[in-house]
């Protein structure tokens, strides 16, 4: 599954990430990365983007990237 | 006599730090009130400096960009990472101080652990302590001191503990500096062999320390973005050789097992991680945190929204009553300050010169002040809580469906006061092509200028009565002039996103949500202070001068019979009228003549000018938007050849259809120069507003004639 299918409080390991793009290592930077715990906090009023709870601070991504990080449940 | 060789001490120490972690408030408390602001050569991120004495050693500090990486993402970081490593030759940095969100210290240790290895002496400080308390996060800052063998001193920047300690740790350490005990990344020896031939290869022409050779050349191979870099500074005649050394390292990493992209940063956070499990324990708290409960309510699906207009509607409400007054009192300063001259200069060129034209002409740009003051007030107050990242994030959705992102949102809305401060709010949009669509599209929006424009036309032509019954057909014609502004934003950005600007790299949405907190007054008034200088001195430049020429041109030649009764005539007579005069046949399709024409001209001094300009030309004294002589002289107005009436309601539509397209205001250019520095994008930028009102006027008056509407 992927970091979009998490509902509003669900926490999860990141798995994988999908592609290599220099948006996707910009977020390796912040600490987004393989084997670190996420908590999906919520999506914005209009669905996009999503707030995620990581490494002790909030963060906003799109959807569209969101797609391409694989978490597993725990 | 011996000769005692002085080496120079540079004494220069750099603030480096994640965004927010209170980098500036640490220089504000280290430098007080010693600080200058300055911009960046060729660039316009803005360089602090500032300075304090320990015991008569007086120390330089900058105060630098927030970054979250040595890898550099915009402007901003790019000016950060020169400065740290030095590129220009122009600051030699003596230590750096590394500012740390102790309640985030996952993420910021990232950037500190980078900065340890570029072998500089670095002080760590702690910043936020209270908040961590607060978080329930304790660290054993002994145990930091002696993992990465360097000072560390905790702080709360904004209660000022904590600074004493953190000037003399600063001075001591500049005075003995001692780096061979600071640690540095571990590398495992397996991957420090992979890249050892490489190592080598990047070595050469740089003198550096082996460290943080070692540190680069990891970086080079774990990111091609990194990469291109290097590859784009190196020799031309090297870049083959350093391709296949590359590609060598990578395939000995592969080799062994270790996947090279992003290697850099695995190890980093992997060592950040042993570090933070052995020295920092945080007690679970299960009760939400304020901060997290006055998000739910912020950013609620439907009340967030809704609040986020009430407090917008709000500060629009404050910004036009709080201000009036003292826009009044500019306005009779302004004035005053004319006549003293008047009585102090004797009459003649120069006395008109420096009241009409200089006086008058800043005036009526200083007016503005108060409001781009209180808008900014307000702004900086809400950017200091953390709600306007929560407005970006909100509103992300609405503004990529044109192309740009939720940073856009508020350089946008600020521009329904005045697009100055619009365009200057535009700079945290961290994506130049973003930001550069936000400032060419920021003047559409319909400022406060254009309002007693609008005023004295719907005023004058738009028929009594209303729509349905509800509403009034002048309310109506406003609100269609204001979509109209937003309309044309919309296209114009799609236009320029899909044709002009699509070579730069496209839109995206990272962006930290930080905590709530109070905002801090003083710093937002330091802020403000900053807003004002570069208001008044940059941009006041350009308006100087450009209110002199409208001034020249407006009053010159004199006309032979001096009859100063007439200003009328005056006018006629003057470049500007015959300017007007000439231009007559390009806008009669637009259902204007040459009076409008002048006041065209004019109003580029700033909109509602086109009002006093309209005044002078009817000879009404002492008018604005609201007189009804005015007012009533434009409906009466007749041809003097035909007696027909000169000007329908369609005129006055099509009139203010030209004032929500056209640039007319010589501060957005002055300052649209300042932000993107060059003249290139304000003169497209007024070149391509004028064409587009010109059509649109065009398209208003020509089919309106033809259906016959308002004639
Ligand atoms: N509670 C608390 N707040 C602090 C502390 N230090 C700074 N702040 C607040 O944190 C906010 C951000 O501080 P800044 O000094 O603007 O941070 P910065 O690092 O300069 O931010 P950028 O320039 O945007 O990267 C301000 O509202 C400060 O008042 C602290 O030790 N404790
Ligand atoms: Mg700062």
């Amino acid at each position: 599954m992927t970091l979009n299918d998490l509902e509003p409080g669900e926490s999860a390991i990141i798995t994988t990430i999908d592609d290599s793009s220099n948006e996707s290592n910009y977020l390796m930077e912040l600490g987004v990365m393989e084997g670190t715990p996420v908590r999906f906090v919520k999506s914005a009023p209009f669905g996009d983007p999503i707030e995620v709870d990581l490494r002790g601070y909030h963060l906003s991504i799109r959807r569209s990237k969101a797609q391409s990080i694989l978490v597993q449940k725990f | 006599m011996p000769v005692t060789s002085v080496i120079p001490k540079t004494n220069n120490i750099a603030l480096v730090g994640n965004p927010n972690t209170g980098k500036t408030s640490v220089f504000n408390a280290l430098t007080g009130l010693r600080q200058k602001v300055a911009n960046y050569p060729g660039v316009t991120v803005e360089k602090k400096t500032g300075s304090f004495s320990v015991n008569s050693t007086t120390f330089t500090v900058y105060d630098l960009p927030g970054l979250y990486s040595l890898i550099p993402k915009s402007l901003d970081d790019k000016i950060s990472t020169e400065i740290i490593y030095n590129h220009n030759n122009d600051v030699e940095l003596s230590c750096i101080v590394v500012v740390v969100d102790a309640a985030n210290l996952s993420r910021n240790l990232y950037l500190f652990t980078q900065i340890l290895d570029l072998q500089i002496p670095v002080v760590m400080a702690l910043n936020m302590i209270d908040v961590a308390d607060k978080k329930g996060i304790k660290i054993d800052i002994e145990g930091f001191k002696k993992e990465f063998n360097i000072p560390v001193i905790p702080l709360i920047a904004s209660k000022r503990s904590g600074l004493a300690e953190l000037k003399n740790t600063i001075s001591d350490l500049v005075t003995n500096p001692d780096i061979s005990q600071q640690k540095y990344m571990p590398i495992p020896d397996e991957i420090t062999k992979c890249i050892g031939d490489f190592r080598n290869f990047v070595k050469n022409g740089f003198c550096e320390s082996e460290v943080s050779l070692t540190a680069r050349s990891l970086r080079i191979i774990s990111s091609d973005h990194v990469l291109q870099d290097w590859i784009d500074k190196i020799d031309n005649t090297k870049i083959d050789e350093a391709q296949q050394s590359l590609a060598k390292a990578r395939k000995r990493l592969l080799e062994s097992n270790q996947h090279w992209s992003m290697l850099e940063t695995k190890l980093r956070y992997q060592w950040i991680d042993e570090v933070l499990k052995t020295y920092v324990h945080t007690s679970k708290t299960d009760k939400q945190s304020l901060s997290d409960r006055i998000d739910k309510i912020l950013t609620h699906k439907v009340g967030g929204l809704f609040i986020f207009f009430i407090v917008f509607a709000m500060i629009f409400q404050a910004i036009f009553s709080w201000a009036e007054l003292p826009m009044a009192l500019i306005e009779d300063g302004t004035n005053w300050l004319g006549q003293m001259v008047t009585q102090l200069i004797p009459a003649g060129a120069l006395q008109d010169m420096i009241v009409d034209g200089a006086i008058a002409g800043v005036g009526s740009i200083l007016v503005f002040l108060p409001q781009i003051l209180f808008l900014f007030f307000f702004l900086s107050i809400l950017e200091d809580t953390g709600y306007m990242a929560r407005v970006a994030f909100m509103l992300d959705r609405v503004m990529n469906s044109i192309g740009l992102s939720g940073r856009s949102v508020i350089p946008l809305l600020s521009s329904f006061a005045c697009a100055v401060p619009g365009i200057m709010a535009s700079r945290t949009i961290q994506n130049w092509r973003d930001r550069l669509v936000t400032i060419m599209i920021s003047p559409f929006m319909s400022c406060s200028a254009r309002l007693p424009v609008y005023v004295l036309l719907i005023g004058a032509f738009i028929p009594q009565g209303s729509f349905l019954g509800i509403v009034s057909y002048s309310a109506l014609t406003l609100l269609a002039m204001y979509t109209l502004g937003i309309v044309a934003a919309i296209l114009v950005a799609l236009v320029f996103k899909k044709f002009i600007v699509r070579t730069m790299p496209s839109s995206s949405f990272v962006l930290e949500l930080p905590a709530y907190h109070r905002p801090n007054l003083r710093y937002t008034f330091l802020q403000l202070l900053e807003r004002v200088k570069i208001f008044v001195t940059d941009a006041g430049k350009i308006i100087l001068a450009m209110s002199i020429v409208l001034w020249f041109m407006a009053s010159y030649p004199k006309s032979d019979e001096s009859d100063t009764s007439n200003s009328s005539q005056k006018i006629e007579q003057s470049y500007a009228g015959k300017i007007g005069k000439f231009i007559e046949p390009a806008i009669k399709p637009l259902g204007f003549d040459w009076k409008i024409g002048v006041g065209l001209l004019t109003s580029f001094a700033a909109r509602e000018v086109m009002v006093s300009t309209l005044a002078t030309i009817y000879n009404v004294e002492g008018a604005d938007e609201t007189s009804g002589s005015l007012k009533e002289s434009l409906k009466n107005d007749r041809d003097p050849v035909t007696g027909e009436l000169l000007y329908s309601p369609l005129t006055a539509i099509s009139l203010m259809v030209f004032f929500v397209l056209a640039c007319q205001c010589m501060a957005t250019v002055a300052i649209v120069k300042r932000e993107t520095n060059s003249w290139r994008w304000p003169i497209t930028m007024i070149a391509y507003m004028t064409g587009l009102a010109y059509l649109a006027s065009l398209l208003t008056f020509q089919i309106g004639s033809y259906l016959g509407i308002g004639v």
